[in-house]
């Protein structure tokens, strides 16, 4: 193995510092979208589709133009938007893509598709507008379940795509594989239904757009995870160029993936500013957000795996199919969630063979982007009930079970073609075992007179995701890179780019602790840049735990090189040779004679005359970061124990252990903030939150009072655990940290239900975990 | 997510109110705390035309005992009860940590709740639970319900467009009474609740039927709660319905009502 | 229709002309520009709106601003001193991370504030009851509770010291 090129010798890195971001945001100082008000704004709102499923006859809006304080209605044909469309480089029988109109033109295909735009003087009146449509729909059956989409003789949701399939592949198939399971010892399967979830950031989408004159630009502000991608897709809609699009994003609530594709509302109000030439401001209320936003993880498995008399792993054979809605996103396509689960799968296991078909079934309902995990808290899920229904058949003890099939020499190349870098799987595995047994939650699960389980859930999540790894995909739009820029002002102060976009995850402290170590100058003297179309030029957001990995690589490449241009133009001053210049306390040391950063700005900026030859004036440097291989793998094993209640069927946790190795964690506090948050909407999808729709394609989850945000009360405390495998290829030694909680803790939740339910006979494999059903399982006993 | 237009109106007096509301007929509407009603104008599901607001009245927040009698007035939060040092009346403060959660239960009324007639309210429940006497104003002046003829269905009860709760009257204490219920998220309207008088021996439900249900005892008055419980449950007339059978809901009824009468039975 | 409305919002009077819908959230937020209180649900369950209306919190979008007339709104502009000097509470709030995005933070702020004037002494449980009257998508709650703990405790302490000083 290569030594790890991270560096934790200066004083930053590794350290909880206080939160750049935390003085505004707790003094209510903050700027989120709809914080921004324009001279003579105007607010939009959408006539949404009441049908899940109708060819669209007419759409009325005169009456709408009369309501008072409306100032403009458009219908797809007035606005003549060109559609969005995300491509896969794959064959037709693989993937099919669908175009999103930005308003509907002739079909709708889910309930909360927007028809037309208000715009009005104020959100009040842009309603009182939207309640004055017309509109004229012909139904037409509409498609409300995967096996629904599948079944013979199903409409279709989009003509072009037979069988209501937009993504179909066979991966792997590993040689033998059937002989592997007609010869096994033991095979058992696994059938999982998982509910569609709503990402919920807490911030609703939202957009403020206007066209200035003197940039001769359409300015966007808008709460997007990538702003890059709105710039392409709206200038494209609009035909623009993409300089006459600039981007902007202010704070942002939160987006878990929501954020990261294209919406149409955002494209629709730009379009409306434009033509209006005043500024429009759309804000998602509750309900839209609830019924008509980009949903996620509505999954079905049916997952058979072989193993030996002895407990050994031997094959995997799946079938994954997702519902994804009724349009792919852009840019990741309705492939996001069955390529995700395809490709990874085997997980953390030594899985000798594999086998998996993965679809993407097209259904009227709102449709579906990347959510926090992409599939991982599903397959994750799975492959872990996977083991506990192995270890019950074998006798062997679960935990046991899965050391003996966990990877532990790296790095190792898995069936699934994927090479995982060096991890803790097992380490994570015993401490977090060690730690409930030593709290004596193994002896309260003994207790007769109350029904308590204990879960475990292994995984590792690939974060770093490059190029290649995408490329992998067969993604048209291939993400992966970032690109940094850093300058340092004339008193010696930095500002630096990156095309991640911090919402939550407190780049701006973070990205500024790793320059300031490269650079040996106080964190708050570094500036993040990011968000901003203008400024940065191309990024890919934050998304996939990439951001501290890859962003926060190409922040440091960039700060070396500035250091390196510092340390010449220092050495020349002094008298000394650049290699025996080295930074030191805000400034650059060369021999006994020392310079600050201040005085050589001084010289780069004012006293350009005094540079060395060959040195162009002012302090620059731009530095890209790509990871090269199968990018890198983070992990962890969470332990749950739970309660049930055999007279209601509750389940309360009792406690949650969280033992998790990202690597170098640049900022410990903000590291298990992640995990604990992480974890909280792992356990909403395992125990309360769904978007169910009725036979007709009705949303019946329009509120919070159906759609079940777990609170202080549902979620318990967390205790973290952290070992260190640092990644030997990114900058820092970082392995990304976004993600981890989703994903294992739906697995730990519900082997912990199943676990309580031991003595029942009964097994529960579907989320969210039906409480009545856990009553029924209780009540025979 | 922003109500329809109306126009305010500010009530001085409960007289003020109720001539306001019999001046303007079907389309006002009494606003009090808020907690229901604003919600459901900001969906649109209500959109009245006046709104009278009757916050501003003095008076209508007191809580008095008059011998075993407990006078409870309509604009009193549910905050206020939960507080309040209520002696053997102590039911009515323990049972509100199931209404919403403090910012709800700050500004929700007593009386409000009553006229919103949700079959799962607590202050329904412990209405009919503790048989108390609904005093309604209106045109041709006072008049008092009894509770149990009060709820006539979801969100309908016996009061006229034109009438105000007032207050609500307990007639008599209740010191061995309890109230608890089960949702799956706290803080949310029960699926099921339940609550129970040991002296009265009444058992009340919530999430069973329309209206707040009285059970009618089928047992012997020394028979154990478990036992009663169990007749409770097996007397309702109960349905599947999407997402819950008949078969939990009588379940969680047989559960809850002999929680209930544990925690009664402690005080 | 046009109402006058006179409100009083962090000691400050404002005198405004407006539709009597608007909700106190709006108006606060757009028509007096105290754009630290969020929005996140308009149905009274997020809390993002949770402002204090004579020192109880409560939710902002169940209130039409013209309801308050008289009474005394607080928000979360009015925690920090004018040289934007955090105050214990939201320092707490900054040390045990109890924030991520922040959107979230200025309602669970107020709702905290109110709730430790009236009850200075709340065991963690308390606390864990009273935070789940708001949303928190990105934290998972337990830091904000630590948080309202440690400043509850701070706060007694303070007081505690006062009491000996003026004892002594
Ligand atoms: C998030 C959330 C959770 C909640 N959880 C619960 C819960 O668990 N249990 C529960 O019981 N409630 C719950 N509520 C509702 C809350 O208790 C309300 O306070 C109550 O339902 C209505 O009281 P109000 O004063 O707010 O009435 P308003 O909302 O002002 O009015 C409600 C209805 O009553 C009428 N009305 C009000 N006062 C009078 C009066 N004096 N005379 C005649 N008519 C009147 C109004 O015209 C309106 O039709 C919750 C609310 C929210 C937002
Ligand atoms: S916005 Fe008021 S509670 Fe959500
Ligand atoms: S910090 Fe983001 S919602 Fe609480």
């Amino acid at each position: 193995m290569a030594e790890p090129r991270f560096r934790r010798d200066g004083a930053w890195v590794g350290a909880s510092v206080p939160r750049r971001e935390d003085p505004r945001l707790l003094a209510g100082r903050g700027r989120f979208v709809d914080d921004i008000t324009l001279p003579g704004m105007l607010h939009a709102q959408f006539v949404r589709s009441t049908e899940a499923h109708a060819r669209l006859l007419a759409v009325d809006l005169d009456e709408v133009r009369a309501v008072p304080g409306v100032v403009a209605a458009y219908t797809a044909a007035d606005l003549d938007l060109a559609d969005i469309t995300a491509l896969l480089d794959r064959p037709a029988h693989e993937f099919v893509p669908t175009a999103m109109p930005v308003l509907a033109r002739d079909t709708v295909r889910y309930v909360g598709e927007p028809v037309a735009v208000v715009v009005a003087k104020d959100p009040y009146a842009a309603e009182d507008g939207v309640e004055a449509a017309v509109v004229e729909y012909a139904p037409l059956e509409p498609v409300v379940s995967d096996l629904g989409a599948l079944a013979e003789g199903a409409p279709l949701v989009h003509a072009g795509a037979p069988r209501n399939t937009l993504v179909d592949v066979s991966l792997f198939a590993t040689e033998g594989i059937d002989d592997v399971f007609s010869e096994a010892h033991t095979v058992v399967e696994v059938r999982t239904k998982t509910g569609r979830q709503n990402a919920l950031p807490l911030e609703t989408r939202g957009v403020v757009a206007d066209w200035d004159d003197r940039d001769e630009q359409l300015r966007v502000q808008t709460c997007s995870q990538v702003p890059h991608q709105v710039r392409t897709v709206l200038a494209r809609c609009v035909g623009l160029d993409e300089k006459q699009v600039r981007v902007t994003v202010p704070d942002m609530g939160g987006g878990f993936g929501q954020k990261c594709v294209v919406g149409r509302e955002e494209i629709a109000a730009a379009a409306a500013a434009l033509r209006l030439r005043r500024p429009v401001k759309w804000i998602e209320d509750r309900r839209d957000a609830l019924t008509a936003a980009f949903l996620a993880r509505e999954q079905r498995y049916t997952v058979r795996a072989a193993f030996s008399a002895d407990g050994e792993i031997l094959g995997l054979d799946a079938d994954v199919v997702c519902d994804m809605g009724a349009y792919s996103c852009y840019p990741f396509t309705a492939g996001i969630e069955p390529l995700m689960a395809s490709a990874e799968m085997p997980g953390v296991y030594r899985v000798p063979a594999y086998r998996v078909r993965g679809r993407a079934v097209t259904t009227n309902k709102a449709p579906t982007a990347p959510y926090r995990g992409v599939s991982r808290p599903q397959y994750v899920m799975v492959v872990e009930r996977v083991f506990e229904k192995a270890a019950r058949a074998l006798g062997i003890d679960a935990v046991e079970l899965r050391r003996r099939n966990l990877i532990t020499v790296f790095p190792y190349t898995g069936v699934n073609n994927i090479t995982y870098d060096p991890g803790s799987y097992l380490e994570s595995l015993d401490l977090c075992e060690k730690t409930l047994r030593d709290e004596g939650w193994f002896s309260r699960r003994s207790d007769e007179n109350r029904v308590i389980g204990i879960g475990f859930a292994c995984f590792s999540e690939r974060t770093g995701y490059g190029s290649g790894a995408f490329a992998q995909r067969k993604m048209q739009v291939v993400p992966g890179f970032d690109i940094s820029e850093i300058r340092m002002d004339l008193n010696g102060t930095v500002s630096v780019t990156t095309g991640t976009l911090s919402h939550g995850q407190s780049h701006e402290t973070t990205m500024a602790q790793i320059v300031a170590d490269r650079l040996g100058v106080p964190y708050d003297r570094v500036k993040i840049v990011q968000g901003d179309t203008d400024r940065i030029t191309y990024g890919w957001g934050s998304f996939a735990s990439r951001s501290i990995t890859i962003g926060g690589s190409a922040v440091a490449a960039a700060s070396v090189k500035l250091g390196d241009q510092l340390r010449e133009i220092a050495a020349h001053l002094l008298g000394g040779d650049v290699e025996s210049a080295v930074l030191e306390d805000g400034g650059v040391r060369v021999g006994s004679s020392w310079l600050s950063y201040a005085d050589i700005a001084d010289v780069a900026y004012l006293k350009a005359h005094l540079l060395p030859k060959g040195v162009g004036p002012g302090l620059a440097a731009t530095a890209s970061f790509d990871v090269g291989g199968d990018g890198t793998f983070s992990n962890a094993t969470h332990g749950c124990v739970v309660e049930l209640d055999p007279g209601t069927g509750g389940v309360e946790i009792l406690r949650y252990v969280c033992v998790e190795d990202c690597g170098v964690a640049i900022h410990p506090q903000v590291v298990e903030g992640q995990a604990r948050g992480g974890i909280a909407q792992g356990i909403a999808g395992a125990l309360f939150e769904e978007v169910r729709y009725d036979d007709a394609g009705q949303p019946l989850a329009p509120s919070f009072m159906e759609y079940k945000v777990p609170t202080a009360r549902e979620i318990p405390d967390v205790r973290i655990e952290h070992l260190e495998t640092p990644c030997a290829f990114t900058e820092n030694g970082a392995k990304g940290a976004g993600e981890g909680g989703t994903i294992g803790a739906p697995a730990a939740v519900l082997n912990a239900v199943n676990d309580a339910l031991r003595h029942t006979g009964v097994e529960l494999d579907d989320t969210p975990i039906p409480r009545e059903a856990i009553f029924r399982a209780l009540e025979v006993s | 997510m922003k109500p329809a237009a109306f126009e305010y109106h500010r009530a001085r007096s409960v007289a003020g109110a109720v001539g306001l509301l019999t001046e303007l007929g079907d389309e006002a509407k009494v606003v009090a705390g808020g907690q229901s009603l604003v919600a459901m104008m900001n969906f649109r599901l209500a959109r009245p035309e006046h709104l009278v607001d009757i916050t501003h009245i003095d008076g209508l927040a007191e809580i008095r005992r008059e011998g075993d009698t407990l006078r409870v007035g309509a604009l009193t939060t549910h905050r206020t009860v939960e507080k309040a040092e209520l002696g053997d009346f102590a039911v009515l403060s323990r049972a509100m940590r199931w209404v919403g959660h403090l910012p709800i239960r700050t500004r929700g009324t007593v009386g409000g709740s009553i006229a919103h007639a949700d079959a799962t309210a607590e202050w329904c429940l412990l209405a009919v639970l503790l048989e108390a006497r609904i005093v309604a104003e209106g045109p041709a002046g006072r008049r008092e319900i009894p509770a149990e003829e009060f709820f006539l269905g979801p969100f309908t009860t016996a009061l006229e467009p034109d009438e105000l709760i007032v207050e609500l009257v307990f007639p008599h204490p209740a010191p061995r009474a309890a109230l608890t219920e089960y949702a799956d998220r706290k803080g949310d309207f029960a699926l099921v609740a339940a609550a129970v008088d040991l002296d009265t021996d009444r058992i009340v439900l919530g999430g069973v039927g329309p209206v707040p249900t009285v059970v009618r005892g089928g047992w012997s008055s020394g028979a154990a709660s478990r036992a009663r419980a169990a007749a409770a449950a097996d007397s309702l007339d109960l349905r599947d319905e999407p997402g819950i059978s008949a078969h939990y809901r009588r379940g969680l009824v047989r559960t809850l009502v002999e929680r209930a009468y544990e925690e009664a039975a402690r005080g | 229709m046009i109402q006058l409305v006179e409100l009083v919002v962090n000691g400050e009077r404002h005198d405004l002309a407006i539709e009597p819908r608007r909700t106190l959230v709006d108006v606060l937020r757009h028509d007096l520009g105290l754009t630290g209180t969020h929005v996140g649900c308009e149905h009274g369950i997020c809390g993002a709106c949770t402002v204090l209306v004579d020192g109880a919190p409560a939710r902002a979008c169940l209130i039409f601003a013209a309801q308050v007339e008289g009474a005394e709104i607080r928000t979360v502009e009015s925690l920090a001193a004018p040289d934007g000097t955090l105050n214990d509470l939201q320092q707490c709030f900054s040390e045990h991370h109890g924030l991520q995005c922040g959107f979230c933070t200025p309602g669970m702020l107020m709702l905290a504030e109110g709730y430790l004037a009236e009850e200075p002494e709340p065991t963690t449980e308390e606390i864990r009851d009273v935070v789940a009257s708001n949303l928190c998508r990105c934290t998972g709650y337990q830091t904000i509770v630590e948080a309202i703990d440690d400043c509850a405790t701070r706060r007694r302490a303070a007081f505690q010291d006062r009491l000996d000083r003026s004892a002594s």
